[in-house]
């Protein structure tokens, strides 16, 4: 080192300090300072503290503005003699930042921005995965009871092709805020309309899921203005029968073990429930309000054990396309509630798949999806 | 949701528990720090690393209490406190210090509800620093834990990250039992997403936080950090790694270790508490005692010498677990031969 | 100071409780029915009730491994006390605790306490909860002058003065912490340690009721008025060993006899009421009667109680584990 230069680091107040900011210079380049001169103001995360000149000398530069944040050990300034030549100060900077900056060896890690994000609808607080860009018109995927924007992780990006699809978390459900309200498909499909407003969508394709299901179809009756086409897969409304094996199941389940045991009720491949599917279910059940939330919708949608809604009449009076997707082995809504519906819409029974197709057979699921939704953009 | 540091998840969920019930009420030495001095910033600390910044502000002296320089005596009290109505959440600062305070926990405030027949409940959180890492030599480096969970009457929580520690205080809050609550001081800045909201994380189940089909390595706290990454490493390698953090050690999940260690047949147990009688000892017994059949090779465990925690950087490395000692141990574990014996 | 005659029977009716439970106990505890071991409180009574005269429910004391007379004086029941000394499923702590641990947190009984000192720091935060919830409670811990020089003792007087609370330190001083005497283990007095943590100070004659019943009622009323703590310094004569079986030899012969005859509280107390013409002595040795015969029935169906079951080994370690 040049023993004219005396380099001024990010000092390190007690154990725990790895960073910290420079609140404010107090001594202004140019200045001669003593040993002991309060020289700059450093915050750290819990305290601000003023760092004193550890030698006499000129202080020539700030190497580190104020506001920036920096780790312990980085320049943030030089105190040298006036006869040290500007250019020797600035090989010496350039000297000590690439040292520092080799011996801290830390990746930049700036993310792509392909992540749910939080909005503000209404009274509600929903995470909304917004992703895909394109003229196709938007689809709107509604997840069912319990779920979570990530029941659609198969299918998401997938579908993201010439269109947004947009994927959200209802009330009460995953990242969300709790409140559901009245807990119904109207309080719901409700909510879905005013996420769409808010998102200034006026059409949209509708994918819904079992609950999700029958949100769509109560979103196509109250504002059937607002739904392209109709995707349906093991939806409810269509008969009263429900496992509530399931439905109380999972409201009560607070362990791992718990939760993968009612989950495999939602497959027909068992093996396919793992633990970490039981570890993300138990991050958002964990969340206070959750648990209150999931009665509360269990009780408006499935009075004394039955679906309380009856939406076959929405499907009969439906304008618009539906299709409907169903796993031939469902253990939570049957598949015969599949039957006597409108000739017009088109049925996609899946053989050995359970409730939630769109995972377990996901590829068929996309394809049918494609397909249905691809072609009412083209006859649009 | 939002990225949190290790000490950020640990004022939330104080803060957030505080608000939702007026009983909660913090004590220690400089947990708001300043009462009393010349600049009138009773809250100039916020604790010794800043985690209950921001709190006294918020709730005030009669919430958030500053003690003397008296383990003994606020210990104590917050076990008083316990069994006649509030929430006390003590912060001891050091583990280390305990040596001054043992009694209050040991024979009194773990004992209550046994010696009383049943009619005690004492909801009380001890929260202090555990570890070495950071130069603080052998009275403010030790991990005690094994020490607390061999009391009755305790449960003991050492969170791994920022998600665990918020969701495992609150739950440590709740409790109507006396808890110990162990933060690693050298992870206070470690950030990762961590709910806004409130949640519970239950005690005594353990979490996976890697899964494979070979080897099953216990790790706990920081442990499980350098346990993933060894994971991950060995992964690479073609190994696999299940990593269990089992969040506490009273009450312990024996059943997912053993459940592990009977798909695995190996088992590797990272502790940097002190190598005698410590959770390394505790599990390796309890897998010997019930899953001895399923072992494919001796246990093994990552654990310090049997020495106090040194001061310089150079022998507290070497005294460390390191994910290098991790990676050596599971694959000494992968290549025990079983020979027959004649 | 007026007492009423209601609390002047009341505690006569304590005191004299504690004296017989403890006498039959001395008794009984030679037979090798009791297990463990005991502490004895009589000749201390009039401290535990003079103290506790002045407190409620509400209030809450902390005790000592000689706790049996505190016990009593703040109202838990009888029968339960001799069941759990018996180790009976029956005693007040099922049989868990034994006469060290005796508790009833719902009248406000912390516990006797196996640890000298133990008692000062859970008094502490038992008055810090009076003062957080406002519920105008006081806490009490009794202490011995063997306690007086624990640090958690010294401490506690440091953070009761602190932080203001409504906490009074009874020092039980009988001269003897264990087999050595205060005048050997406790460095300067009491008054000046009280004086050390800027704390009222207030000393009694404990084999007089009615100075207890004054000085705490002061000390009481000064720490609910929510000025701080206090002490009180009793001064007190143990008339048993340590621990039933200690023969005393550290004790010149006639100290205890002459406690015995010359400070005995409830004699004393007898004396005075009688005197005073607020009691005829029908009316105390009515009392001494129904004491008489409320130990004989506790003894009985203690013996006769049935003792744990081996589920009880596991039962209440944790709420919920």
């Amino acid at each position: 080192m040049t023993p004219d230069i005396t380099p001024i680091t990010m000092p390190k107040f007690g154990l725990a300090m790895t960073e910290g900011k420079i609140a404010g210079w107090l001594v202004e380049p140019g200045t001669q300072v003593t040993a002991g001169e309060e020289l700059v103001d450093i915050e750290t995360s819990k305290i601000t503290n003023t760092f004193e000149s550890p030698v006499a000398g000129l202080l020539r530069r700030h190497v580190a503005a104020n506001g920036e944040m920096l780790p312990v050990g980085a320049l943030i300034g030089i105190v040298a003699d006036a006869a040290v030549a500007d250019a020797d100060i600035d090989a010496f900077i350039t000297r000590f930042q690439a040292d520092f900056a080799a011996a801290s060896d830390q990746p930049d890690g700036a993310e792509a921005a392909d992540e749910p994000v939080m909005m503000q609808v209404g009274a509600h607080s929903l995470r909304v995965h917004d992703r895909g860009a394109g003229d196709g018109t938007p689809l709107v995927l509604i997840h069912g009871f319990g779920g979570d924007l990530k029941n659609w992780m198969l299918n998401h990006a997938a579908l993201a092709h010439g269109r947004r699809v947009i994927a959200f978390d209802l009330p009460g459900h995953g990242g969300s805020s709790k409140d559901v309200g009245p807990g119904t498909l109207a309080f719901f499909a409700d909510v879905t309309a005013q996420l769409l407003a808010h998102l200034d969508l006026s059409r949209v394709h509708v994918m819904g899921h079992s609950l999700g299901g029958g949100i769509a179809l109560t979103l196509a009756r109250t504002q059937p203005a607002l739904v392209a086409s109709l995707t349906l897969i093991a939806p409810a409304g269509l008969g009263p029968q429900i496992n509530m094996d399931f439905i109380n199941g999972f409201i009560e389940a607070d362990r791992v073990r718990g939760v993968q045991d009612v989950l495999k009720y939602l497959v027909h491949d068992k093996a396919l429930i793992g633990r970490r599917m039981a570890d993300d279910v138990l991050r958002y059940k964990r969340l206070d309000g959750a648990e209150a939330a999931l009665r509360k919708v269990a009780e408006a949608c499935f009075p004394g054990g039955k679906q309380g809604d009856d939406l076959r009449p929405v499907l009969a009076a439906a304008d618009m396309p539906a299709t409907l997707i169903w796993g031939q082995a469902d253990e939570i809504l049957p598949v015969a509630q599949a039957d006597g519906l409108p000739g017009s819409v088109t049925r996609h029974i899946l053989p050995a798949i359970g409730h939630m197709p769109q995972l377990e057979s996901a590829t068929a699921v996309n394809e049918v999806v494609e397909a249905f939704i691809g072609h009412e953009v083209a006859t649009a | 949701m939002s990225k949190k540091s290790f000490r950020q998840a640990i004022n939330e969920a104080l803060r957030q528990e505080m608000r939702r019930d007026p009983t909660v009420i913090l004590m220690g030495e400089d947990v708001a720090g300043g009462r009393g001095g010349s600049a009138g910033t009773p809250d100039a600390w916020g604790g010794v690393l800043g985690v209950t910044k921001g709190l006294y502000e918020e709730f005030g002296e009669t919430r958030v209490l500053d003690t003397p320089i008296t383990e003994a005596s606020y210990i104590g009290a917050a076990a008083g406190a316990a069994v006649t109505g509030l929430r006390p959440v003590a912060e001891l600062m050091f583990v280390d210090f305990v040596g001054c305070c043992l009694d209050q926990i040991m024979n009194q405030a773990a004992k209550f509800r046994y010696m009383f027949g049943g009619k005690a409940r004492t909801p009380l959180v001890i929260r202090a620093m555990y570890g070495a890492g950071f130069n603080a030599a052998a009275q403010h480096s030790q991990a005690l834990y094994p020490l607390f969970t061999h009391i009755p009457g305790l449960k003991v929580v050492i969170p791994s990250s920022p998600y665990e520690a918020k969701g495992l205080l609150i739950s440590a809050i709740r409790d109507d039992d006396p808890v110990i609550f162990l933060e690693n001081k050298v992870m206070y800045d470690v950030e990762e997403e961590v709910p806004d909201e409130p949640y519970a994380i239950p005690f005594g189940e353990a979490n996976l936080t890697r899964e494979g089909d070979d080897v099953t390595i216990v790790a706990f706290g920081r442990m499980v950090g350098m346990a993933n990454e060894a994971a991950d490493r060995l992964a690479k390698k073609g190994i696999g790694c299940t990593v269990i953090d089992p969040r506490t050690t009273s009450p312990l999940d024996s059943e997912t270790i053993l459940d592990c260690v009977a798909d695995t047949g190996r088992l590797v147990i990272v502790d940097e508490s002190s190598p005698r009688c410590n959770m390394a000892t505790d599990i390796a017994a309890l897998v010997a005692e019930e899953a001895f059949d399923t072992l494919r090779a001796p246990i093994r465990r990552v654990v310090p010498p049997h020495t106090p925690v040194p001061f310089a950087t150079v022998l507290e490395t070497l005294y460390m677990p390191s994910v290098e000692k991790i990676e050596a141990a599971v694959t000494a574990t992968m290549n025990h031969r079983v020979t027959e014996k004649v | 100071m007026q007492i009423a005659r209601e609390t002047l029977l009341r505690s006569y009716r304590a005191m004299r409780t504690i004296r017989m439970f403890e006498e039959r106990l001395h008794v009984e505890f030679a037979t090798g029915e009791i297990p463990g071991f005991v502490h004895l409180y009589c000749g201390e009574e009039a401290s535990a009730v003079g103290v506790c005269a002045n407190l409620t429910d509400n209030d809450t004391i902390a005790s000592t491994h000689r706790g049996h007379g505190h016990c009593i004086a703040k109202g838990v029941e009888v029968a339960g006390m001799m069941a759990e000394i018996y180790g009976r499923s029956t005693g007040v702590c099922r049989g868990k605790g034994g006469s060290m641990h005796i508790a009833d947190l719902a009248c406000g009984m912390l516990g006797a306490n196996g640890i000298v000192g133990g008692g000062p720091p859970l008094i502490c935060g038992a008055a810090l909860s009076h003062k957080t919830l406002r519920d105008g409670g006081v806490a009490v811990a009794f202490y011995g002058d063997g306690a007086s020089n624990e640090g958690t003792t010294l401490e506690s007087l440091n953070l009761a003065s602190v932080w203001q609370l409504p906490a009074v330190f009874v020092v039980e001083d009988n001269g003897y912490g264990e087999a050595t005497a205060a005048s050997f283990a406790c460095a300067g007095t009491q008054k000046d340690r009280a004086a050390g943590f800027g704390m009222p100070y207030i000393e009694c004659d404990g084999s007089d009721y009615f100075a207890v019943h004054e000085a705490a009622g002061e000390a009481i009323a000064h720490a609910r008025a929510g000025k701080g703590p206090v002490m009180l310094h009793v001064h007190l004569q143990r008339w048993y060993g340590h621990f039933e079986g200690d023969a005393m030899t550290y004790r010149a012969p006639n100290e205890v006899a002459e406690a015995k005859r010359d400070h005995d509280c409830l004699k004393l107390f007898r004396e005075r009421v009688t005197q005073a013409g607020l009691f005829e002595d029908s009316v105390l040795d009515e009392v001494d009667a129904a004491v008489t015969d409320e130990i004989e029935a506790a003894v009985l169906q203690a013996k006769d109680d049935p003792l744990p079951q081996s589920a009880d080994l596991l039962a209440d370690v944790y709420v919920r584990y």
